[in-house]
């Protein structure tokens, strides 16, 4: 219950925040995506209610971009970056290794919400290809050998637990 | 107008001349990747272990002769990193065990630590300041140069460095003065359009409206480039300091930054610096005490490649999904809210301040005909040296490639360079001797591009990078137009058939007249452009996509679906692969020659990797 409360709270604060502000729908999902770490239908129910924008106008937007994510991310977020410098050092291969060891294909979750693999754009660390970032922390110039190791050492942290 | 910066520069020059020496540890993305942040640590733990004086920042605090430990933005060299200067002695591949040495050393008797030089590889000496590194030498570092020195959280650094003299000398010559020293400078947008900067200025300033807004276009997204996210990070303040000379100059009394979401750090120091500008009296009311008042704010991006084109990005500024609208009428026009609006990529605005201070001729004496100064290119892929790199106009490929880059990364050969990204095209050797222009770029298919510069080599298949980029380009299309929607999709389909052997020889005439139409009627840049990477690879490795289509045969191997293994002689039948083979189609006895079953083979090219012998052939 207190958590829910909490949760509300915030809700209502960001809503509160950006309502009159023109054309903030999209920083208003960034807040609330920042915080969940994704945007659950219910959320978006309450901002179209609060702020009259159209519950499919606040669908068109979510999902129109990449960035928003409209189920709870797994606890342990695998990106590989498939950038024009990572593609060519190697991150197909990566990719194929990293589905093998998790047994989650790319754009997946696996069922008990522990990983997912997703394949993404340049995230900007082109000097140090192939890049992967896990939980976003970033990891360069990765071999497929490397890859049981750094998800080993990562479920040791506990980052994925 | 006041003299607050002269009087911020006179303080901090002041503090900084009580330190004795500086160590800089690069805080760039890729350094902090690898480890850079527990390097700058370690250096304030050693010192407090040994009883030295050091200070974080500079302030009235700082003790005499004591040492200063600051961040950098990114120095470039990523691919070497983490990157640690004491003074002008510059380490790479520093690690947090490596400090107590090189304070023991360097900070203390002023020894170098000879094993964490760089080492150049074409003659092994080895590079003790930033100075000797090749791939330094042929630079010409303006924007960049700030970013690899300064604290990127230092306002009064960056003020100390002649930061905001810029503006002050703006807002004295006025709107028209300062349009006037944009124009002598010649500065071309520098996304990759290469739109005279002063002229889209010139035309926002003279539409007449209540509200004028100024945007700085953050939206990086092409697979490959960094320059923005560098500069963004190294160095704020410059991008902060071209928005508001920008504001001025057209009229404008709010400015927003559009940044990608995936950028955090770049928010992030983009907002101290927007904070610090406001504590200061640079942002707001009656900036520097003139007349002139400005605001500033962030927008994110969430994710989408077409956002960079301007109405798209200003159709998600204002909440909506981001997709383009006919021009015109331009946003010099109708703009954000359909008020007058002048957008202008990052780096291009990072380079106003340095024109201001410094002249619009002394920025025009650089370059080559009309594309006038530097650019700063993010070099990736198959060279030695990869990381961002500032380069004036005009400079050839042989020089980036070769001197700055170090040449190939394995064999000695490189096979293209590739620029401008998904827009852009690919570059055959033979003109490498070719000056580097927004114009000469464009004669051979490719354009200048927001500055990714991908060197590929011999085992690259011209058909598969093609086909990488329009996936890329398919994926991101906004689906408004239909040239672009089902046009880039026919394209893929066709890429997909000559990859997998199935297409016939009519496919390559009918890829080209897909593309051209495309070029032609598509509504915005992403789909105008999007058929280069196809049309410049068909023009100049013709013979490539005639070997997939007529020999049913991938010279690189990288098309899985038409590459075959096969086991030579040399095997001495050692099992390795046999083990390695996932699916069990190697066959043969223990010192004998093996087999591959083709029917079974998945052409995982596991036994190729493994075969100490090279007694495994792809082809």
């Amino acid at each position: 219950m207190a958590q829910q409360k909490t949760a509300d709270a915030e809700l209502s604060a960001i809503i509160s925040k950006w309502k009159h502000v023109e054309g903030s729908l999209v920083m208003m999902l960034h807040s609330v995506q920042d915080k969940l770490g994704y945007v659950p239908r219910e959320t978006a129910m309450v901002i179209s209610k609060e702020t009259g924008i159209p519950l499919a106008k606040i669908y068109e937007v979510l999902t129109f971009y990449h960035f928003f994510k409209l189920n709870p991310p797994a606890k342990c977020q695998i990106s590989v970056c498939t950038g024009t410098a990572c593609y060519l050092k190697g991150a197909p291969e990566i990719l194929k290794e990293i589905e093998k060891c998790t047994g989650v294909k790319d754009g997946q979750s696996s069922a008990d919400g522990k990983y997912s693999v997703t394949s993404l754009r340049c995230i900007g660390c082109c000097g140090l290809s192939p890049v992967i970032s896990i939980n976003g922390k970033i990891y360069g110039q990765v071999k497929p050998a490397q890859v049981k190791d750094i998800l080993a050492e990562v479920e040791k942290t506990g980052a994925a637990k | 107008m006041n003299n607050l910066v002269n009087e911020i520069k006179e303080k901090f020059d002041k503090q900084y001349s009580k330190i004795n020496n500086r160590v800089v540890i690069c805080g760039g993305t890729g350094c902090i990747a690898g480890g850079s942040m527990e390097v700058y640590k370690a250096f304030q733990e050693e010192y407090k272990k040994r009883g030295l004086d050091f200070c974080l920042e500079i302030t009235d605090g700082c003790r005499e002769k004591s040492t200063y430990i600051s961040k950098s933005g990114c120095q470039g060299f990523c691919a070497q990193g983490p990157l640690v200067s004491v003074g002008e002695i510059f380490y790479t591949k520093v690690k947090a065990a490596d400090v107590p040495e090189i304070v023991e050393k360097t900070v203390l008797k002023g020894e170098v630590v000879e094993r964490l030089l760089y080492v150049n590889p074409v003659d092994g000496t080895h590079c003790k300041t930033l100075h000797d590194i090749p791939f330094y030498q042929k630079q010409h570092r303006i924007l960049l140069a700030d970013c690899g020195k300064i604290n990127p959280e230092d306002i009064n650094e960056y003020i100390s460095h002649g930061g905001y003299f810029g503006l002050k000398k703006a807002l004295e010559i006025g709107q028209e003065g300062a349009i006037a020293e944009m124009k002598e400078s010649g500065l071309r947008g520098r996304g990759g359009a290469g739109f005279p900067t002063w002229l889209k200025w010139d035309l926002t300033r003279k539409s007449q409206a209540d509200q004028k807004y100024m945007i700085c276009n953050g939206d990086e997204g092409d697979p490959g480039a960094y320059m923005d996210r560098s500069l963004l990070e190294g160095n704020p303040h410059s991008v902060v300091e071209g928005m508001i000379i920008a504001g001025f100059s057209i009229g404008a009394s709010k400015g927003l930054f559009y940044i990608r979401a995936e950028y955090p750090l770049a928010i992030e120091r983009i907002q101290k610096a927007i904070d610090a500008c406001y504590k200061t009296g640079i942002l707001g009311k009656n900036i520097l005490g003139s007349n002139f008042s400005y605001d500033l704010e962030i927008r994110y991006g969430a994710g989408a490649f077409v956002c960079g084109e301007e109405t798209a990005l200003i159709a998600s500024i204002e909440g909506n999904r981001g997709t383009p609208r006919p021009k015109p009428p331009f946003p010099a026009q109708k703009g954000l809210w359909g008020k007058p609006t002048a957008i202008n990529n990052v780096e291009t605005l990072a380079t106003v301040p340095y024109i201001l201070t410094k002249g619009g001729k002394w920025y025009a004496s650089m370059g080559s005909g009309k594309s006038t100064g530097t650019k700063v290119f993010a070099m990736t892929g198959k060279a030695k040296n990869t990381g961002l790199i500032e380069v004036p106009m005009g400079i050839t490929l042989k020089e980036v490639v070769y001197d700055i880059g170090g040449g190939p990364l394995k064999g000695d050969k490189v096979k293209a360079v590739q620029t401008g990204g998904p827009s852009g095209g690919v570059i055959p050797p033979q003109y490498f001797d070719m000056p580097i222009t927004y114009e000469s770029l464009q004669e051979i298919g490719s354009i200048m591009g927001s500055g990714g510069l991908i060197v590929m080599d011999e085992t690259d298949c011209m058909v598969d990078i093609a086909k990488f980029y329009l996936e890329f380009c398919v994926d991101e299309s906004c689906g408004k137009c239909s040239p672009c929607r089902i046009g880039g999709y026919q394209l893929l389909s066709i890429l997909n058939k000559v990859t997998k052997g199935t297409a016939k020889e009519e496919d390559l005439d009918k890829l080209q007249k897909i593309a051209k139409g495309m070029q032609k009627a598509s509504l915005c840049a992403l789909g105008q452009t999007a058929p280069n990477p196809v049309l410049s690879t068909i023009r100049f490795f013709k013979e490539e996509y005639e070997e997939h289509i007529k020999n049913k045969h991938c010279p690189t191997g990288k098309c899985k679906d038409l590459v075959s293994y096969k086991i030579t002689d040399k095997c001495v039948g050692c099992g390795m692969c046999k083990k390695a083979c996932p699916v069990g189609a190697i066959s043969g006895e223990l010192r004998t020659k093996h087999s591959i079953d083709q029917k079974k083979c998945i052409k995982c090219g596991q036994c190729f990797n493994t075969c100490k012998l090279k007694a495994i052939i792809k082809g």
